[in-house]
């Protein structure tokens, strides 16, 4: 692999690192079009590659959350029962529904809730 | 029960590659009224189960792309560990703020992407 092409990786990884840690989330939605633009990974495999580089990210933050006592095992359990089930109803509609006009909705939704999150 | 519909939307959402993360923080403050740390740990945490089987799942049908995979991992694991640090030690309404900045360029983001 190049040096350049080689250091954008790096540069990459370490913001979605940064980002997915100090906001909880979002190290994908930053991975997947830094890979799609930068190198030249495939829109699928982008993804796939994305979820595996913040697999472990998620593991270590996590950790750093728990290990500092912000935990709600309760919460955590059932959202993580909810999200099981989303997730598999969310992968048999995916090729059923439009996902560009869903993205645009969901994107009225997030800044509807961040101008919310500050007033 | 609103606990459980909260993380099946996420679920969906996340499912369709659409970041089910970015919705469940706010989601948990505005209908459970958690601190935004403990909203971001909730999100982590489950996060870990789903993309786990996601892995595997990709990984059997060799859809990553392995030879870019350590340098990504290792500069990531250094930012991960710099922006938890920082997200644990933050006052919670700092990184609530902090967090709807992020969430409003995510937004926009979503709507003018392709």
């Amino acid at each position: 692999m190049k040096l350049r092409s080689k250091s954008i990786l790096i540069i990459a990884g370490f913001i979605a690192g940064i980002v997915n840690g100090l906001c909880g989330s979002g190290g994908g939605t930053i991975l997947v079009p830094s890979l799609v633009f930068l190198t030249k990974v495939k829109d699928h495999n982008a993804h796939a590659t994305a979820i595996a580089v913040i697999l472990p990210l998620t593991i270590i933050s996590s950790f750093i959350y728990v290990k500092s006592g912000i935990l709600n095992i309760q919460i955590t359990f059932r959202i993580m029962v909810g999200t099981i089930i989303g997730a598999y109803i969310g992968s048999k509609l995916l090729n059923k529904l439009s996902i560009n006009v869903l993205r645009k909705l969901f994107g009225i939704f997030m800044i509807i809730a961040a101008i919310r999150m500050v007033l | 029960m609103i606990t459980l519909i909260i993380g099946i939307v996420a679920g969906i959402i996340g499912g369709m590659g659409i970041g089910g993360g970015t919705i469940l923080i706010p989601g948990l403050m505005f209908f459970l009224h958690t601190e935004q740390q403990i909203a971001q740990s909730i999100n982590l945490l489950s996060f870990i189960p789903a993309a786990s089987l996601a892995v595997f799942i990709h990984n059997r049908n060799k859809n990553i792309e392995k030879k870019i995979l350590s340098p990504l991992i290792v500069s990531g694991v250094i930012g991960a560990i710099l922006g938890s640090a920082i997200a644990v030690r933050l006052d919670p309404s700092i990184l609530k703020k902090l967090f709807a900045g992020f969430l409003f360029i995510m937004g926009v983001y979503e709507i003018f992407s392709k």
